[in-house]
């Protein structure tokens, strides 16, 4: 009897944690099945043809035309490589600022101090500002540009402080391109920006710092330590899972934004001029340079990552 | 009566008591060897930093809203004065009441309110499912899937957005539908659509929040679950009492982000909402209605050819309408972040 039930039950272990694992991820399986495989097969298949739209049936036509797309991207088209190399240099200059600004802010806001959710709430609204139609509302409002613009001014002034600093500097030191600290000033003029892109990071770093044991800190601080070495030996090590998050949303956030230069050059080529099979095929090979920028930073921070496990 | 000193002197006051507040604090300061004042000077000087530096970066970031804010108050007359910059001379609140109306509002807030909280909920609770799942569990082309999460979030729906609308249009997964009614189902334009989406964690950005909670649960100890398991908790049990509870605060910035990329979002909305008048799309046609209905107005009352309105008119008009639009969402944020408090129900495991 009881040999038989045991001869029955074949699940082991590891199969049975195979199977919860899938219902816990069924509904985005069923999900990702259901809407998004057939969009992203028929965008990639788009990449590859020549698209017509209307006529008699409902929807598109696809004409097989292999690499043609592609090649007109890569070798043609004057514009799209440059637009890619020139996004991921700003990218790179930009997204590390980005991540410090957002850790930094965090940090101050997860202290107690008197209008703390005032604060938060300011640093929650660019979260809003930046998103959905309300981007739109802003490019197309000209009373916005022109604020915008009198920050920017306000900025090229501030620019002067900081230009005028450089050269002081550089009669210092006497080299003709201090990089370090022309990074540095190049980013403290590009502070608005950088305030505006790191709604979420903040949001996401200050969830974080939030579910690190207050006690842990507690013990520590008996044992004598001091701020900058409890920030570096429990605060970072405790939210770095949530490092690679934010260096992943950076990443998409600032490549895919929709002022990004290339991204307006496909939204042109396929809502403007309805040539989806260009646009497309332009479309994924970003998304591949993309997913390849993700793949190497995943791979370096990776490293970093404390788990418990 | 005896004086303090002679008290003092017959040993029934203890020293310390007579001298002056700062000298205590130095023999206080003395008896740590200057621990003390090194820690305080640090901490003043590290606080006037933080209001510095905080005072500054909020101004930053206000500073186009109070310009918007100043703004709305303005009256025609205001609006085109060129001494007036900020504060406006004759304040109205003739903007909200036009605003007012002319968006709906009331009715656009209560539609907006419920749809919006619904699908964050919704999304949020597929996506911690999801998270877990992935978290917590090995099993066959996990990595695959995952990547397909990613690739969720890489993707911006624009740019697949033609084949989504047509997938949509004409709803047929496996030729079920066909089967059964004989015709492909219709999600597009329907709330119903969207909550499907939303239950199977599809929707808006959804696969940044499974990222985020995966890593979060990914970071619970081990240990914590096999004990669980020791004792006889299902899996299932174990997520709803034993994780979930630690992950709140997680949980409260997934559900604020999915509340303000809904409420602000025009892309499903154009797709399923456009017929339920939800404030995205009010705040987005807002500067139209006010053209078409300044041109009326101005037609009746002149009669003849009506003229567009000035720009810096519907300019005031955008603002207020963004501010009205806005003032919930951050209503809403300044109540959920009391969910921001510190997690301290969290298990002894973590020490």
């Amino acid at each position: 009897m009881e040999k038989a039930k045991r001869s029955k039950f074949r699940f082991t272990m590891a199969n049975r944690n195979a199977v919860a694992g899938y219902l816990f991820i069924m509904p985005f399986v069923v999900g990702f099945l259901a809407f998004l495989a057939r969009p992203i097969y028929q965008s990639i298949r788009m990449a590859f043809s020549y698209v017509h739209f209307g006529g008699d049936v409902v929807g598109f036509a696809m004409e097989w035309r292999g690499l043609e797309n592609i090649s007109r991207a890569l070798f043609i088209d004057p514009d799209f490589n440059r637009n890619v190399v020139e996004e991921l240099i700003r990218m790179a200059l930009l997204v590390p600022a980005v991540l410090v600004f957002s850790l930094f802010v965090a940090t101050l806001l997860n202290r107690k101090f008197p209008g703390r959710g005032f604060v938060r709430a300011v640093f929650f609204l660019p979260v809003i500002l930046a998103s959905g139609v309300l981007v739109n509302i802003e490019t197309n409002n000209s009373l916005l540009n022109m604020v915008s613009d009198q920050i920017a001014e306000q900025n090229a002034m501030r620019a002067g402080v900081t230009s005028t600093l450089e050269m002081l500097l550089e009669g210092v030191t006497g080299a003709a391109a201090w990089n370090p600290l022309e990074y540095l000033f190049n980013i403290i003029n590009q502070i608005y920006f950088i305030a505006m892109a790191s709604g979420i990071q903040i949001l996401i770093f200050l969830a974080g710092l939030q579910t690190i044991n207050p006690s842990i800190y507690e013990a520590a601080s008996i044992e004598g330590a001091t701020g900058w070495e409890n920030f570096w030996k429990i605060t970072f090590p405790m939210i770095s899972p949530l490092i690679l998050v934010a260096v992943v949303y950076s990443v998409i956030d600032f490549l895919v934004r929709t002022d990004s230069e290339v991204m307006e050059q496909i939204t042109i080529q396929i809502m403007r001029t309805m040539n989806y099979g260009f646009g497309s095929a332009m479309a994924w090979m970003y998304f591949l340079v993309i997913a390849a920028v993700l793949g190497i930073l995943g791979l370096i921070i990776s490293r970093l990552v404390y788990y418990y496990d | 009566m005896t004086s303090i000193q002679e008290r003092s002197a017959l040993g029934i006051v203890p020293k310390e008591k007579k001298q002056g507040k700062i000298a205590r604090y130095m023999a206080r300061n003395r008896a740590s060897e200057n621990y003390l004042i090194k820690k305080d000077f640090a901490r003043i000087c590290g606080g006037f930093f933080m209001v510095v530096l905080l005072f500054g970066l909020c101004f930053l970031i206000l500073q186009p809203i109070l310009f918007q804010i100043s703004n709305s108050f303005m009256s025609r007359q205001d609006l085109f004065d060129s001494t007036v910059i900020s504060v406006p001379r004759y304040p109205t609140l003739v903007n909200y009441r036009m605003a007012l109306n002319l968006m709906e509002y009331w009715g656009a807030l209560g539609t907006s309110l419920g749809i919006t909280f619904l699908v964050a909920l919704l999304q949020i609770m597929a996506c911690t499912l999801v998270a877990y799942g992935f978290a917590r569990f090995e099993f066959p082309f996990k990595r695959f899937w995952f990547g397909c999460v990613l690739l969720s979030i890489i993707i911006p729906p624009h740019v697949i957005m033609a084949p989504m609308f047509l997938n949509f249009l004409n709803f047929d997964i496996f030729g079920i539908f066909t089967l059964f009614r004989g015709a492909p189902l219709s999600l597009t334009y329907t709330l119903t659509g969207y909550l499907i989406l939303s239950v199977t964690a599809m929707g808006l950005r959804n696969g940044l929040y499974i990222f985020m909670l995966r890593q979060y649960f990914r970071n619970m100890p081990k240990e914590l679950e096999e004990s669980a398991w020791v004792d006889g908790c299902g899996k299932l049990r174990t997520f709803a009492q034993i994780m979930l509870p630690d992950a709140v605060p997680m949980l409260v910035s997934c559900f604020l982000f999915a509340f303000v990329w809904q409420w602000t979002d025009g892309f499903y909305t154009n797709m399923f909402l456009r017929n339920y008048g939800v404030m995205a799309e009010r705040m987005r046609s807002l500067a139209d209605v006010f053209s078409s209905y300044y041109i009326v107005e101005i037609q009746r009352l002149q009669g003849g050819h009506g003229l567009s309105p000035p720009i810096a008119l519907v300019e005031t008009m955008i603002s207020t309408g963004v501010l009205l639009g806005v003032a919930p969402i951050i209503i809403i944020y300044i109540i959920a972040q009391r969910g921001f408090v510190e997690s301290i129900g969290q298990s002894g495991m973590k020490m």
